[in-house]
């Protein structure tokens, strides 16, 4: 047992720590915001050249040898600086299932340009009904020829518009919410019969609603066994919410500096509003849900290549439910104790609070973790 | 005590329910219905109505032209307003303003000022806050010089709520600057439209744009503008601050709120059943509609004893503050309700009514504006922690 | 970074275990598990045995005879203990005095008291709680004045732990009434049986006796058991106080809690709620772990020890709060010799049910006493936040 990083994880974390500083000062992000694609190709290709896509790879797979420590790391910088590329879709989701799940061709075609810098990825699966049921799909995929006819629609699909490719996730078995019978296709984005209605969300991303009206793909496009997609899905699904939980982290980390800092500037009745016994009490409790998040997310950084699945989906579940709670608590009461300032969009902590929002909301809320996570343990 | 109504009682939820469908222009109704943003023309159009009918004003004695309700008549009425998805009335004419006139102004100035509200055919706005004065308002330091009939104004005001679309604005100015704080404020009516102010936009954090900053750049006021006494302007302030909390619980508002919750956790699907058929959500509501229940009979016994002579006084701050969680609460869950399909951010559907189609079903791209917005709630009118204070200095004498 | 077990520290678990289960008392094991109040011989037999295996101050270098132990051991022997049914280790003694002894006495008293800590031949009581000085402990009054080669002690203190089985009490005390109220306090360790002491019983709320008012008048303690300088009391204080503040976190025992709550769970409305606690209870066990990783390259625990303080009391509250919904009306029935004589009488409902209730309303205390949660709060916005 050891919780320090090597050397080599700090260096990493120093980077982040300087590419967060140096790009996304808050004024800075706005205006990346407000670009064509929302995110800076440059920054994406400076990620590549850090050696940040590949950094948590296997050798074999043209990676850098890291893991989930890694990403924990860089996530948890990019929360602080609200950094908008898409680190989570294309490298997590998209590269992670890749690895996973991947033929050697598949490897080479996709993982290699994407460690480079050169290729991005979306991953489709929800679709209106699906709430957070990951089998709840019913985009059909019907075998013609040689290969497959995919028609359906596709929600909230974060980074579609730049996606090289787009992973979809359809039925090509079995009924409504069964596991079994999902398959994961590698879709070209500017397949034809694939439309998209882009929009930016509540946090300031970019996602789509896609439309596949007999979209033909090939054999070649299966990503893994046909019919047997959930476990990979849940399994990259799991780690997508480590890391989105490391990210939250850095957003907690951050909504509370600038919360501190400004309960020690504003004064009101002649003194800082931080010599208020309320406001103390509730910055310590914002701290406390920090440390508590960090905690967690530590926790399920370390547990979620276990050998065991059951131990893995408890250790997502399990900081999911707490980044939900602390994540809310720290952004509701940043706002509170900014007072008027708080709403209103011109500081950076209502932007911190949009996105811990929109965390809960992904890949399952607090609720239905708990939920999973009850299951789980009255289970075993 | 009794929670029965009378059959007078009765008759007048009827006439008032009548009122309400055959004057409430279905545009408005329909924009309320559907959570969207009202113009201040959609207020306007039901104010005047009201106003016609003599009940706009409906919390205003005989005297000054109320309908003279009894507290289980405005009660009824709120609730219908409500339940028949009429916009929320604009209180800063009716609920602020008006009963400051009344109660204070010269004879005059009732009768220049109270008729237009009466019709609503005058938007005022409040300008009470500055940058330097949230919740410690007596710091302000808008200055008024006097200058023979005359005052000259000088200063900012922020967080001015629709000040974009206001005609005039009542004004906490400081005019003795070397008194006691309390004591050098007074109260002063100010036309938007004279030369010297300036409004500026401040966007909220869902992009909206409701409140503002009001800029006083030598503004001339006529002196005959002062509402009571020059340096009693406090008085006013803290009677003014007394009214505001009460109409902020928003029970009615919030009963419809769960309604519409309920409605939407009735058409999501959860493992395809509906999201109300899953316990722990149901569960959440349940705690929400008692929540709900428990403050409307907290406002009704306030009502009942005013009924019998009181006066609102420092208990309604809790009113306040539960009112306010309850409204933040209603919003949390309807995010929570719609999920990940909150996520996409429409503002041409949102703040400019275009007829771009929504993402997923019509609700859906309002809940985490809502959500963001509604936070407001637990600050304007005096902050939470500041009614907290209030309570625990006059009520629990700590 | 991993949570991976080594070898050899797999084998100590082990080692751990099988010395619990060969040393601790199937009766003291019974109570816990139950639900029933210690009395003193559960707590001073086990002590002992650990004591003889070397290992009841294990958290204390090994210099003043400490084994030693690592984060990981350290972690290790408080779960094992506390899984296999021990009773915690009153800390009085072991986790107060001791380290304050070895940090601030001289040799002979080193040599003096050291021992009979580490064997738990002497049990320790705490004198610091007095009653205008609970939070506001500087504002203590118990009076020694300095008479030749003693002091001379008279004053009162209150809500003494275990002062009924304690053969020493370690006090502050004020002696110098003049200094500002930190300035003025001294350490002074006093034997019970030292002529003008009387201990009254507090009755808690649950019926039990646990803690105590006790008198001191004109108790004459020799000099010589002044810890430190005569003033430079407070500064044992606040060492102890931050000492105690990790301790006091009881993770491990909250996870036993944990455990018999899953198990006697059948009300599928509870299983969330108790979802929700079990993941408190991990959250605050992998902070209190990051903690002792950063005192293990160095730090010592410094005031962000108050947040674990403050969760762990929570916790053990809503643990409690728990157990008691669980078992619905039929907390009601009060079955006093259930919870602490050794009786045949059955319990009135399920088993588990005559304790839910009394330790429901005792463990109220935990975010009172040890510095109160909103003292903790005040603590960490002070010293970490700076507001
Ligand atoms: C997604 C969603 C869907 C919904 N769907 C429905 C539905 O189908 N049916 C339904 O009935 N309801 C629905 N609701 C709830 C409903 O929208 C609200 O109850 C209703 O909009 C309240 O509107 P109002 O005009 O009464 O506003 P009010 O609360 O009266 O406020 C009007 C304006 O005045 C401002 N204001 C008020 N008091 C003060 C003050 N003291 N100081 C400063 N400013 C002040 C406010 O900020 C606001 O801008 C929905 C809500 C959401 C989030
Ligand atoms: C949407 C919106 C609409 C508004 N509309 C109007 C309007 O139309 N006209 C108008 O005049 N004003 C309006 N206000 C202003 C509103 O009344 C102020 O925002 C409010 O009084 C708080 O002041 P502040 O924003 O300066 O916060 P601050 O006073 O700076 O407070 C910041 C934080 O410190 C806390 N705090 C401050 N003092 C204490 C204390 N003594 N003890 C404990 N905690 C304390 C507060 O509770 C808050 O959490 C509006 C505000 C908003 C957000
Ligand atoms: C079961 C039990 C065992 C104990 N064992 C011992 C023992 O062995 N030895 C010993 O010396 N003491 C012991 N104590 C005493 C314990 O440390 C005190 O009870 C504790 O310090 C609180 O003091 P008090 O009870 O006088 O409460 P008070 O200090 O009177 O506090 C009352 C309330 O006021 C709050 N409060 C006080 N000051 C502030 C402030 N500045 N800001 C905000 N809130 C404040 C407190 O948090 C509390 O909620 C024990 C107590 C209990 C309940």
């Amino acid at each position: 047992m050891d919780l320090s990083l090597a050397d080599e994880q700090k260096q990493l974390q120093d980077a982040a720590e300087r590419f967060v500083r140096d790009k996304y000062a808050f004024e800075n992000r706005r205006k990346i915001a407000a670009t064509e694609k929302g995110f800076l190709p440059e920054n994406w290709a400076q990620m590549a050249e850090l050696g940040w896509l590949g950094m948590s790879f296997s050798e074999a797979d043209g990676g850098y040898g890291g893991g989930a420590i890694e990403t924990m790391i860089v996530m948890e910088q990019f929360g602080k600086g609200l950094v908008l590329e898409p680190f989570l879709p294309t490298v997590v989701l998209g590269g992670g299932m890749i690895a996973a799940a991947g033929s050697a061709a598949q490897k080479q075609a996709l993982l290699a340009p994407m460690i480079e810098g050169k290729k991005q990825f979306a991953f489709a699966w929800l679709e209106r009904q699906s709430r957070y049921n990951l089998a709840d799909v019913s985009l059909k995929a019907e075998k013609s020829g040689s290969g497959y006819t995919l028609s359906g629609h596709k929600g909230v699909v974060y980074n579609a518009a730049s996606a090289d490719d787009i992973i979809v996730l359809a039925r090509t078995a079995g009924g409504a919410r069964e596991e079994n019978g999902l398959t994961l296709f590698v879709v070209d984005g500017k397949a034809k019969g694939l439309t998209r209605r882009d929009y930016p969300t509540q946090d300031a991303l970019r996602a789509s609603e896609l439309t596949f009206d007999k979209v033909s793909v090939g054999a070649d496009t299966v990503l893994g066994s046909v019919d047997g997609a959930h476990p990979v899905v849940e399994d990259a699904v799991d780690r997508a919410i480590v890391a989105l939980c490391a990210e939250a982290t850095g957003c907690m980390d951050a909504i509370n500096a600038a919360t501190l800092e400004y309960i020690k500037t504003r004064k009101q009745f002649g003194v800082p509003i931080g010599k208020f016994q309320v406001l103390q009490h509730r910055m310590v409790d914002c701290f406390t849900n920090a440390q508590e998040a960090r905690s967690m997310t530590l926790m399920a950084t370390l547990k979620i290549d276990d050998k065991d699945a059951v131990v893995r989906r408890k250790a997502a579940s399990g900081a999911k439910v707490q980044i939900g709670k602390s994540g809310k608590f720290c952004g509701q009461s940043a706002v509170q104790m900014h007072g008027g300032m708080g709403v209103t969009d011109e500081l950076s902590v209502s932007h911190y609070f949009k996105r811990l929002t929109m965390i809960d909301l992904m890949f399952g809320n607090q609720q239905h973790h708990l939920t999973r996570y009850s299951n789980l343990a009255m289970a075993a | 005590m009794d929670l029965a109504f009378t059959p007078e009682e009765l008759k007048f939820a009827e006439e008032v329910r009548a009122f309400v469908k055959a004057n409430l222009p279905a545009d408005v109704c329909d924009k309320v219905k559907n959570g969207k943003h009202l113009g201040r023309d959609d207020y306007m159009r039901w104010q005047q109505a009201l106003g016609k009918k003599g009940w706009l004003v409906y919390t205003w004695p005989k005297k000054y032209g109320g309908p003279g309700f009894t507290p289980a008549e405005r009660y009824i009425f709120e609730n219908i307003c409500a339940e028949e998805y009429a916009p929320g009335i604009i209180p800063f004419g009716t609920k602020m303003v008006g009963p400051v006139i009344y109660t204070f102004g010269s004879d005059e100035q009732k009768q220049k000022y109270l008729p237009a509200i009466r019709e609503s055919t005058v938007w005022w706005c409040q300008g009470y806050s500055e940058p330097g004065s949230g919740s410690d308002l007596a710091s302000l330091r808008t200055r008024a010089e006097k200058n023979g009939d005359h005052y000259i104004v000088n200063g900012s005001k922020t967080w001015n709520t629709m000040g974009h679309w206001a005609d005039w604005i009542f004004c906490l100015v400081r005019t003795d600057p070397k008194a006691k704080s309390q004591e050098g404020i007074s109260f002063l009516l100010i036309d938007m439209k004279t030369p010297g102010i300036t409004v500026k936009p401040i966007i909220m954090m869902d992009g909206g744009h409701e409140v503002n900053e009001v800029f006083f750049d030598n503004v001339k006021v006529p002196v005959a503008n002062l509402v009571g006494k020059e340096n009693e302007g406090w008085t006013c302030a803290k009677f003014l601050l007394a009214n505001e909390r009460l109409g902020i619980a928003a029970v009615p508002q919030s009963k419809r709120g769960v309604e519409a919750l309920k409605e939407i956790a009735r058409a999501e699907t959860d493992n395809g059943k509906p999201l109300i058929a899953n316990q722990g959500f149901a569960e959440k509501i349940a705690d929400l509609e008692i929540q709900v229940t428990a403050l409307e009979f907290t406002e009704l016994r306030v009502l009942s004893q005013m009924a019998h002579g009181g006066q609102p006084g420092p208990e309604v701050s809790g009113l306040k503050i539960r009112g306010s969680e309850i409204q933040q609460r209603i919003t949390e869950l309807t995010l929570e309700a719609v999920g990940e399909y909150s996520a996409p951010y429409l503002p041409g559907l949102l703040w400019q009514g275009t007829n771009e189609a929504p993402v997923g079903p019509d609700y859906a791209h309002l809940a985490a504006p809502r959500y963001f917005n509604t936070r407001k709630t637990t600050i304007y009118g005096g902050s939470n922690e500041i009614q907290k204070g209030i309570i625990s200095k006059m009520v629990l004498g700590l | 970074m991993d949570l991976v077990l080594k070898p050899a520290h797999r084998e100590f678990a082990e080692e751990v275990r099988a010395f619990t289960r060969a040393n601790l008392s199937p009766a003291t094991r019974e109570k816990t598990f139950s639900g029933k109040h210690y009395g003193r011989d559960d707590h001073v037999v086990w002590q002992q045995a650990l004591g003889k295996k070397g290992w009841l101050p294990y958290t204390w270098p090994k210099k003043y005879g400490g084994p030693g132990f690592d984060v990981t051991q350290r972690f290790l022997f408080e779960n094992v203990l506390a899984e296999e049914g021990a009773p915690r280790i009153i800390p009085f003694g072991v986790k107060m005095v001791g380290p304050v002894i070895y940090t601030f006495g001289n040799d002979e008293q080193k040599e003096r008291f050291l021992p009979g800590i580490r064997s738990s031949e002497v049990q320790w009581c705490q004198g610091y709680s007095e009653p205008g000085a609970g939070s506001d402990l500087a504002n203590l009054r118990t009076r020694a004045i300095r008479d030749g080669g003693h002091y001379i002690v008279n004053g009162q203190k209150t809500w003494t732990s275990f002062a009924h089985w304690a053969d020493w009490i370690f006090c502050l005390v004020r002696t110098s009434p003049d200094a500002k109220p930190q300035e003025g306090i001294s350490f002074l360790l006093i034997d019970m049986k030292t002529p003008g002491i009387t201990v009254r019983p507090i009755i808690m709320v649950d019926g039990a006796h646990h803690v105590n008012d006790v008198f001191f008048d004109n108790v004459k303690v020799p000099a010589a058991n002044l810890i430190g300088k005569e003033n430079e009391g407070w500064t044992c204080a606040k060492f102890l106080l931050a000492n105690e503040r990790l301790g006091i976190a009881e993770v491990p025992a909250s996870k036993r809690g944990v455990r018999s709550l899953w198990q006697l769970n059948d009300d599928p409305s509870l299983k969330e709620k108790i979802a929700d606690v079990d993941l408190q209870v991990q959250a605050l066990e992998m902070s209190e772990l990051r903690a002792l990783s950063t005192m293990q390259l160095g730090g010592a625990p410094g005031p962000e020890a108050s947040i674990l303080k403050v969760r762990g009391s929570e916790i053990q509250q809503r643990i409690a709060e728990l157990a008691m919904e669980a078992v619905g009306e039929y907390a009601a029935p009060y079955q006093p010799d259930m919870l602490f004589r050794d009786t045949n009488e059955t319990p009135v409902g399920p088993d588990h049910a005559p304790p839910a209730a009394p330790r429901y309303f005792n463990m109220r205390k935990t975010t009172i006493y040890g510095g109160s949660t909103e003292i903790q709060k005040n603590i960490v916005s002070k010293a970490i936040l700076g507001l």
